[in-house]
């Protein structure tokens, strides 16, 4: 069955459906990660946006029991050169397009996605439509045109939960966080967990009082997608918890705390989504190979005087993480949680832990 | 951090003479970090006894030695150049083991040379397999279960831990020499024994059995920083139990999920860690068992290896530049990515298409091996392919091997079985050969496929993993649409009716070439003709597209125009208005062409660069030089058939294309490329042809008055036979249009000759075979030269050291002749320049003439770039590839200021090398079929002292006492007394047969006799075998003892012992030896020899 997937500038692609039939706009974005499709679907992060993945076979291992990254896909369309019917792997419990169709995911393949991430290199993340159901491409264009986007918009609230729930340590809870909700990563939670925490996850709006009447030893700002700007009260129940507790940020979480600070968020032209980008650790000199999603980033001339930036990216040289001199706060725009991607920062999350003993002592 | 500048001189030692296991991949890694390292202003001394490598030419490095890789020599280098630094990382295992030598030695002690890239401790740690097992201990990584033994004792008392199939792998050998797999207690005592002989510290490691599991490579960056990167991830088609070098593998790897890829990123981190290579690229295997994930490390390489050059190729990141540059300080995101220019080396490449690598063997030179693949490497090519898909890489790779397929079947040339109706025979035959690997395994696959084999069946026979399994069978489903597509689209691909707007044929086509289908294959199915195919192809608008490798899947701009074709949307070509020339390569390697063709290729673009045209290059082989992106303007790694080359020319429409230098692949190309409009520089394919017709070609010699071999051009096996009654046997038969003599040999009764025949259609079915009368005893000599049209320059005459009959390729030979008259040297001269002006030479052109007393035979004449061609340049000092490259775009050598009188004060001799040791059990004689992988070059001011070199550097060593074995046919006996009096005199001792024993102590000689293999014991093998011989001189005896001489040719080469089959060969030993006694070796590096050299 054909579908097609039209940008908002006119170009568009034909190909043939996998996954579930249907129409779905989003901001297109392509992924660069060889491996890893299993966790990119199903990261909140990627709430309102098309992913495209540059690896030509996607789907060659399946769909396994482990390797979620939450409940479900979040993506609002896929787009692969060539889906794979056959996967093989001693994990895989079922073929890609059969998990896709059971979750109402839209993919199409038979794209040329080089030609596709080209462009949006060239053009920038651009929005678009995915439909196998109308296919004249110039309504589509229009309906592209007309779709939200991203700027601004508040796509937080859909992925947030609904109602805070407990993840408890394993072996002895030596520390207690509270981990806003903005989309997180079931990753971040077991890198927490294993590391003697117990995390308390609360929705997005929950207040900065509701928070610190569970006497928090930290507060973690989890991944999340689309534009910080577009929750500015989270931005300001960060600022108030920030002068009073530990508090480590990562992804969309390093973006509101960068607000928090006073800084400046800006979109960046096609963003960072991949595994394979190089940081820069600014104390260490040393590299770190890192798995990134984003489409902004914290503007490095706006930060105040009383933070400083930790890590960069080496490829455009943007703030990768940052840290406040005075304040036992830090974040990193990239995951040290990894899944998927490299393990080469998971020492970040050893070091919130190191922040909070310290403070409690 | 910085660069380092307490160095100022580095030494590179090469990998020298391609060897199965060790090809032109070490001189691609070796050139470029000869070219990173001058980059920073380092001065590089080089050594390698390769002479036909990029790297020694003399312009790469400061101080160019070839010489013999052995401690010895290279502790004389270091002690004339006081090198501050050795870098043994990029030179293979030979480079690793010889720096391990010089440290054993006190050599770079003494001399204060520090190892760089790696340290001894590092390349101990990952060598020696008991302390590399101990160091994966401490890191928590499994190794398969093993012990090491000594003795046939010690490893019988283990196996019953380890139980079979066991895996018996020798320390210290390079390319799994001597490795293989146990399934018995019979099989195991004698590949143990085996075993013991090839590792040269007698350790064997017996190995619990992984046969089957999943195979999977990582390539590694270090820094001094310890900022880790992987470059590459490989997954091998075959499974573990087939040596990776005979596997197929595909790039990136496919059916690791992240979490697993990630443990196995964690794990090689970790390893290079531990081992401590403290810069550059190491590649670590590992085997994953596919029911469960259990992951065993294999072993780990701390150097550049074959998969790295590979995984540079794969990926555009230049694995050896950068170990060059971080060996020397720099650190990764101090080094910008080549490619985007804007973002730093310390990233991961990301790839958006897939990398498939296949092997290619030469099991056909070698009657009677064993075609099983197993752990011991026995391929001595490969070619790597690039595709959307792995369908369509797996495609193209398979007609890039050349091997007259040109996809996964479907081509006309089926297998035994039969599509439909395969009965219970087959069934059982086809189940068979999926259970042995062999090199036909892949497209018995495919027989499978068509017989109905279910996938877990194919896999249980195979272990090959479904996911490859299932795309092969996408591909012969695509094949079955194909042969169901209606008469229609038939009388379109037939050129029948013009093609109007089909929207669904042109669909169909394109689906049909994503799959990877050549036009050969859809002519074959649709009974049409290639080029009909493809200009309805391009008429329904369905063109080859081509795409970037750019290091980061289009994430950045790249900057270096490396292309892949593909069928898809969108092309990324932008064609220049330069001048441009197209250069085609020579495809995998192969016996009979191999590396000393892509140096030709390297030079044609370096040397048109010169001269400012803008130079494309096509190839398929991710060995060479050929295939950085820094060689010439613009790579195409591509296959090269006809319809490929002819995509890129459509895309390019280059001024020139140069078929002359890659071999025969491209002068195959070449009268059907002119037919389509090609423009060919050079010379003319007509040219081409006339030498290959016998009878045009006798035409021009009988003009010239030049002489010839009595000889025929036959169809039949009755019309070979009349002329050999005609000319007389022995006569020499072979096909024409084969390099390396394929399939060719010297008959000597009727009988011979009609069972050959039979094998000659099958090698060259279209076309005839030549017959010629064989010149017993002449002195055989290749000339070179470079003609414009108007002037002929020789540029060097070897004499073959071998008398005719040997392939010229496998024979010693020395330039300047050393036994050849002032007036015979004169006359070779003026013939070669008369064959050159005749055939309209403008290029290279290589005559090949038999010398009988005065008389001079023209043997052959090839016009175009010849196997010694780099071995001329070397010994002369001057590039004559460049010169002839300049030539083709209508240089004159006058206007070059090339002129043929340079005389030389030295002697060069080139040597070949055989891989007999790969081959167990086969015949070592050497005859008119090429059977050579490589060869080296020993230089020096006399001959005796290059001969000795050029011994040394194939041997590793020469003995210079101990005993001499002579057994001779009774030609050679009276010629043979000499040459024992000089070894007696020089200290030897002698033991010689019965019959040349006699005659030796007839003249006076003192000599031991021992009895021939079939007379009694101890016989002369048992005291091969019991090292009791230092030496062997044994001339055929005919028919009569042909056992007894392949019993001693096979135990030399089992036992490495230096072992001469003919008399010219046993008297430059000897005087060889005589120079080396008496004198000594002394090392000269290539700028001295040739002080003015261009």
């Amino acid at each position: 069955m054909k579908a097609i997937l039209a940008l908002e500038d006119g170009r568009y692609f034909e190909g043939a459906s996998f996954g579930a039939r249907g129409e779905r706009s989003g901001e297109v974005v392509f992924n660069t990660s060889m491996t890893g499709y299993q966790e990119i679907l199903t990261d909140p992060s990627y709430k309102g946006q098309i992913v495209t993945m540059t690896y030509p076979h996607i789907g060659n291992y399946g769909v396994n029991e482990e390797d979620f990254e939450s409940l479900k896909p979040h993506v609002e369309g896929f787009v692969v050169r060539e889906c794979c019917r056959y996967p093989s792997n001693w994990r895989a419990r079922k073929p890609l397009a059969e998990f896709l169709a059971e979750h109402d995911i839209v993919g199409i393949e038979g794209v040329d996605t080089r030609a596709l991430t080209k462009h949006l290199r060239d053009a920038g993340a651009m929005k678009a439509v995915l439909s196998t159901e109308d296919l004249d491409v110039k309504s589509l264009v229009r309906k592209a045109k007309e779709s939200p986007g991203l700027i601004g918009r508040d796509l937080v609230k859909e992925v947030t939960c609904p109602e805070e729930y407990r993840v408890p340590a394993r072996g002895e809870a030596r520390f207690r966080v509270v981990a806003f909700d903005f989309g997180i990563k079931r990753n971040i939670l077991n890198n927490l967990s294993k590391r003697g925490c117990e995390v308390l996850v609360v929705p997005a709006q929950t207040t900065a009082a509701e928070v610190l009447a569970h006497q928090p030893d930290g507060i973690f700002l989890s991944n999340g997608p689309g534009d910080p700007e577009g929750v500015p009260n989270v931005v300001q129940t960060v600022r108030e918890l920030i002068e009073k507790k530990p508090t480590f940020g990562i992804c969309l979480g390093h973006q509101m705390l960068g607000l928090a600070f006073g800084a400046k968020v800006c979109k960046l032209k096609f963003g960072h989504h991949g595994g394979n980008q190089p940081i820069k650790n600014l104390a260490s000199g040393r590299v770190e190979i890192a798995a990134e999603n984003h489409g902004f980033a914290v503007v490095r001339d706006t930060l105040p005087s009383d933070v400083d930036v930790t890590h960069m990216n080496l490829n455009d040289k943007t703030v990768e993480g940052m840290s406040h001199r005075k304040l036992p706060v830090f974040s990193v725009q990239y995951h040290p949680e990894a899944s998927p991607g490299p393990h080469d920062a998971s020492y970040l999350f050893d070091r919130f832990i190191e922040e909070m003993e310290h403070n409690r002592r | 951090m910085p660069k380092r500048t307490d160095l100022k001189k580095i030494l590179i030692i090469g990998s020298g003479p391609i060897i199965i296991g060790q090809a032109c991949e070490f001189d691609y890694s070796g050139a470029q970090a000869c070219k990173a390292l001058r980059e920073e202003g380092y001065e590089i001394v080089l050594v390698n006894s390769n002479p036909a490598t990029i790297m020694t030419d003399p312009e790469m490095a400061d101080r160019t030695y070839i010489e013999p890789l052995v401690p010895e020599v290279l502790e004389k280098i270091i002690e004339r150049e006081r090198p501050q630094a050795l870098l043994p990382t990029l030179g293979g295992q030979t480079g690793l083991n010889l720096a391990v030598d010089l440290a054993n030695m006190g050599a770079l002690d003494k001399y204060h040379v520090e190892l760089i890239g790696a340290k001894l401790g590092a390349i101990k740690k990952a060598e020696d397999r008991s302390l590399f097992k101990a160091a994966m201990a401490r890191i928590g990584l499994e190794l398969p279960q093993s012990y090491y033994c000594y003795s046939v004792d010690e490893a019988m008392a283990g196996i019953g831990q380890i139980g079979f199939p066991a895996v018996i792998r020798p320390s210290f050998t390079l390319g799994g020499t001597g490795g293989s797999v146990a399934y018995n207690f019979e099989e195991f005592e004698r590949m143990v024994k085996w075993g013991l002989d090839a590792s040269p510290v007698s350790e064997v490691l017996v190995e619990e059995s992984v046969i089957g599991w999943k195979e999977y490579e990582l390539e590694v960056m270090r820094d001094g920083d310890d900022n880790v990167v992987i470059i590459c991830s490989i997954e091998n088609f075959d499974p573990m139990g087939i040596h990776t070098g005979d596997s197929i593998t595909v790039a990136p790897a496919q059916t690791l999920s992240d979490k697993e890829y990630q443990i196995m990123r964690d794990a090689s981190i970790a390893v290079i860690r531990e081992i401590g290579v403290d810069t550059g690229g190491s590649n670590i295997q590992f085997a994953v068992d596919p029911t469960n994930g259990r992951m065993v490390i294999i072993e780990m390489n701390p150097r550049v290896s074959r998969s790295s050059a590979l995984a540079s190729k794969a990926t555009g990141f230049p694995i050896a530049k950068i170990a060059a540059k971080l060996a020397v300080g720099y650190t990764l995101d101090e080094i910008p990515n080549d490619i985007t220019k804007q973002t730093p080396a310390s990233f991961e490449p990301t790839i958006d298409y897939c990398v498939v690598k296949i092997p290619r063997w030469a099991f056909e030179k070698f009657p009677g091996s064993d075609p099983r693949l197993t752990v011991q490497m026995k391929s001595v090519g490969e070619t790597m392919s690039i595709g959307r898909t792995f369908k369509e890489a797996l495609q193209k790779g398979l007609r890039s091997l050349e091997i007259g397929r040109y996809g996964l079947g479907c081509d006309g040339k089926q297998m035994r079985f039969r599509a439909d109706g395969a009965d219970a025979d087959t069934i059982a035959q086809i189940r068979e050969k999926l259970r042995t690997p062999t090199p036909e395994r892949i497209f018995y696959l495919r027989e499978a496929i068509l017989a109905g084999f279910g996938v877990d069946e194919m896999y249980a026979l195979t272990r090959i993993d479904p996911w490859f399994v299932n795309n092969m069978k996408d591909i012969v489903e695509m094949e079955g649409r194909l042969r169901k597509a209606n008469g229609h689209v038939r009388r379109i691909m037939r050129g029948e009716i013009e093609p109007s707007d089909d929207k669904e044929v042109k669909a169909f086509l394109k689906e049909a070439k994503q799959f990877g289908f050549s036009d050969r294959q859809l002519a074959h199915v649709w009974d049409s003709d290639e080029i009909v195919i493809r200009n309805v192809r391009k008429r329904l608008g369905v063109e080859a597209t081509f795409k970037l490798v750019d290091t980061c899947a289009a994430e950045f701009e790249a900057y270096t125009p490396y292309y892949y074709s593909t069928y898809s949307d969108e092309d990324e070509v932008r064609p220049s208005q330069k001048k441009k020339i197209m250069i085609l390569g020579g495809g995998p390697n192969r016996i009979g062409q191999g590396i000393e063709f892509d140096y030709c290729c390297v030079h044609a673009a370096f040397a048109l660069k010169e001269e400012g045209c803008e130079t494309i290059m096509v190839n398929s082989n991710p060995e060479t030089v050929s295939t950085d992106y820094d060689t010439s303007d613009k790579l195409y790694f591509e296959p090269l058939t006809l319809e490929d080359v002819l995509n890129i020319v459509d895309k390019e429409q280059p001024d020139g294309v140069i078929v002359q230098f890659g071999g025969q692949t491209p002068l195959n190309l070449a009268v059907p490329l002119q037919k389509a409009g090609v423009p060919i520089i050079g010379t003319k394919p007509e040219s081409i042809d006339i030498a290959e017709d016998r009878k045009l070609f006798r035409q021009i010699l009988d003009r010239l008055g030049l002489k010839q071999a009595p000889s025929d051009t036959v169809f039949s096996t009755e019309e070979a036979l009349e002329v050999a009654r005609k000319v007389g046997y022995p006569v020499l038969v072979r096909p024409s249009y084969v390099l390396g003599g394929r399939a060719m040999i010297i008959a000597y009764d009727d009988e011979h000759l009609k069972s050959y025949m039979a094998l000659a259609r099958e090698a060259s079915p279209d076309h005839p075979i030549l017959v010629d009368k064989f010149l017993e005893d002449a002195t055989e000599v290749d000339v070179d030269a470079v003609c414009d049209g108007v002037d002929v320059v020789v540029a060097g005459i070897m004499e073959h050291i071998e008398l005719a009959g040997v392939h010229s390729g496998d024979s010693a030979c020395v330039l300047p002749p050393h036994t050849l008259a002032e007036h015979v040297v004169e006359s070779l001269k003026q013939q070669t320049k008369a064959l050159a002006l005749a055939l309209n030479v403008i290029g290279l052109i290589n005559i090949q003439f038999a010398i009988k007393g005065d008389d001079i035979y023209v043997l052959e004449v090839n016009p175009r770039a010849s196997r010694t061609v780099p071995f001329v340049s070397k010994a002369t000092g001057i590039p004559w590839a460049k010169v002839a490259a300049k030539l083709m775009i209508g240089k004159t050598l006058k206007g070059l200021g090339i002129h043929g009188d340079h005389k030389l004060d030295h002697f060069a001799v080139k040597e070949a090398v055989l891989p007999f040791i790969k081959f167990a059990g086969v015949d070592t004689i050497l005859g008119p079929e090429m059977k050579s992988t490589g060869e080296v070059m020993g230089i020096d001011r006399s001959f005796g002292l290059a001969f000795a070199k050029s011994q040394l550097a194939v041997n590793s060593y020469l003995p210079l006492k101990g005993k001499v074995l002579i057994s001779v046919n009774d030609n050679d006996k009276a010629r043979i007394v000499p040459i024992a009096r000089k070894f007696a005199a020089l200290g030897f001792t002698l033991m010689a047969t019965k019959g040349t024993g006699a005659v030796l102590s007839s003249n006076g000689l003192e000599v031991e006799v021992a009895y021939k293999v079939n007379e009694n014991r101890p016989n002369i093998v048992d005291h091969v075998k019991n090292k009791g011989i230092a030496l062997i001189i044994n001339t055929p005896l005919g028919k009569a003892s042909a056992y007894d001489e392949l019993a001693i040719r096979r135990a030399a080469v089992d036992y490495r012992i230096p072992y001469i089959t003919t008399i010219a060969g046993a008297q430059a030993t000897v005087s060889a030896l005589d120079a080396l006694i008496s004198g000594g070796l002394s090392v000269k590096c290539l700028q001295e020899y040739h002080p003015n050299a261009p």
